[in-house]
């Protein structure tokens, strides 16, 4: 059994491999009855350690699509509140019977940690500011719907790079597949080190808008501001955001891109999330459809991941 | 998934070696034509007749009996072509969890199949069980009035209770053989 921890673990073929299994599971959720039996007797519990809606109600459906039970774990409602380690709670979970925990933490690196307490594969949903790989599938999933291939797109990464694992998944996956990627923001908003990553860096939004295929705002994290990085949300808006006037300087193929959930207003104006271009609906939908493929790979098909696990930790995990 | 494919996916599949040719490209031909009358006759005509071709090897087989009844029927029926469609039950599979499972092409029913007669068409019947599967996965799609298969081989030891309608040849064999249908022919051999 394996997992899914990170975008950077994966070979360029696992990342297509996943995303040629998705058009199937896009069929299915296209049938009048969008259920399928594959994963029966399966459970898929939920460990959310963070707020999320649309990630987590993504997975519950997908899970319930492919016929597995679904768990849901809240961390307000559970024994966290009385001071259990998350090994504790995740031995507690495993004990129960289950075949897969998708997890979400603030932490960096918890998914990880769990695959070395549990036998159950793990599936990252967002560890602090690190990795959302089923974001990043679901993003490369909906450009290759909209474009056919990603080789050769030029795509503008615009925002809060620094705190977002959105970003870190995406940047991966992107240049995997062959995009070219330019990520805009403020240096303040920028990662240390982020001339060690595959991308050209601007701070002039307007100079790029007109030669990217598509644009991808970050939404603004403000609970994860802690520092005083901007001077103000609207001087934010009036340098980076996605404006009705800046949209003029997009080609008119170009695709308009976020992960949610909006703030209307600062990263990306109302009008724009709402217009032809954008593509934000679909990134949703294809979500629950690419979590179907990420889930039937890890648990349904008897293949694995495991060629994208490197030696080293495989071998501790056996260890 | 047709047996074909199924027996050749790995860790369990080999290499296919022919010992003898079972059907030419003419008998398949023939074949094909009595089963398109055969599935007139039983239906009275082909109103709400649809075709279902299983992935892979029994797609073909659909597209010729699709042909071959609209070469029949052409006349009278003002050549209403007969629905097609294409279905992949890799997902519906009682095997899951126990040899390795993907999909192998896409499943497109691009029709409604409440009410109709569904003629499931697959290369060759042998377990039951990717028939078995088909069933189940039709129910995803809606309620027909009947279902009906049609197979080129039947080549015998059924773990289920499936029969079926229209058969292009009856072949006994051995567990340790194989049949590969192409539309070059049908040939009966070995995995290597």
């Amino acid at each position: 059994m394996s997992d899914l921890l990170s975008i950077s673990d994966l070979e360029r073929a696992d990342v297509e491999q996943l995303l040629d299994l998705t058009d199937h599971f896009v069929e299915v959720s296209a049938r009048p009855i969008p259920k399928v039996p594959a994963l029966r007797g399966k459970t898929v519990v939920s460990l959310f350690y963070e707020d999320s809606t649309r990630t987590r109600l993504s997975f519950e459906t997908a899970a319930k699509r492919l016929s597995a039970d679904t768990m849901n774990f809240s961390v307000s409602t559970s024994s966290v509140k009385k001071g259990e380690s998350l090994r504790d709670t995740a031995l507690t979970i495993e004990a129960m019977g289950i075949d897969c925990i998708v997890v979400r933490h603030k932490s960096a690196g918890v998914p990880w940690q769990l695959t070395r307490w549990v036998d159950a594969a793990v599936v990252n949903a967002g560890d602090g500011w690190h990795e959302h790989p089923t974001q990043a599938l679901l993003d490369c999933y909906t450009l290759r719907q909209k474009r056919g291939s990603l080789d050769g797109m030029h795509i503008a990464i615009v925002g809060d790079v620094k705190h977002s694992r959105v970003a870190r998944s995406d940047i991966a996956a992107f240049t995997k597949l062959g995009a070219e990627v330019t990520v805009v923001a403020p240096p303040t908003l920028l990662p240390p080190a982020i001339e060690t990553y595959p991308v050209k860096v601007s701070h002039d939004l307007d100079a790029v808008l007109p030669s990217v295929d598509a644009v991808y705002l970050l939404r603004m994290q403000r609970e994860r501001m802690t520092e005083a990085l901007l001077p103000s949300l609207r001087e934010y808006t009036s340098t980076y955001g996605l404006t009705v006037a800046r949209a003029e300087l997009l080609r008119d193929d170009a695709t308009v891109m976020h992960p949610g959930p909006m703030n209307r207003g600062v990263e990306i104006d109302g009008d724009i999330a709402d217009f032809d271009r954008s593509v934000i609906v679909d990134q949703v939908r294809n979500g629950v459809s690419v979590r179907m493929a990420v889930l039937f790979l890890l648990l349904g098909s008897g293949s694995d991941l495991h060629n994208a696990i490197p030696a080293s930790e495989s071998e501790e995990r056996s260890a | 998934m047709a047996e074909r494919e199924r027996r050749m996916t790995r860790p369990t599949g080999g290499v296919f070696v022919a010992r003898s040719r079972v059907m030419d490209a003419d008998d398949i031909a023939r074949a094909t034509r009595r089963m398109a009358h055969e599935i007139i006759e039983a239906n009275s005509g082909l109103d709400d007749v649809c075709l279902i071709g299983l992935q892979t090897g029994g797609v073909p087989l659909a597209r010729a009996l699709a042909n071959a009844l609209a070469e029949i029927d052409g006349d009278d029926v003002a050549s209403t072509e007969v629905p097609l469609g294409r279905l992949d039950v890799a997902f519906h599979r009682d095997d899951i969890g126990i040899r390795p499972t993907m999909p192998e092409a896409i499943t497109d029913v691009p029709f409604h199949i409440d009410d109709k007669v569904v003629v499931l068409v697959d290369d060759v019947l042998y377990t039951g069980r990717t028939i078995r599967a088909a069933l189940d996965a039709l129910t995803s799609f809606g309620r027909p009035h009947a279902v009906q298969l049609a197979v080129m081989v039947d080549r015998g030891h059924r773990e289920l209770p499936i029969r079926p309608d229209y058969v292009g040849k009856n072949l006994p064999t051995r567990h340790d053989e194989s049949v590969d249908v192409t539309a070059d022919g049908v040939d009966l051999g070995e995995l290597r």
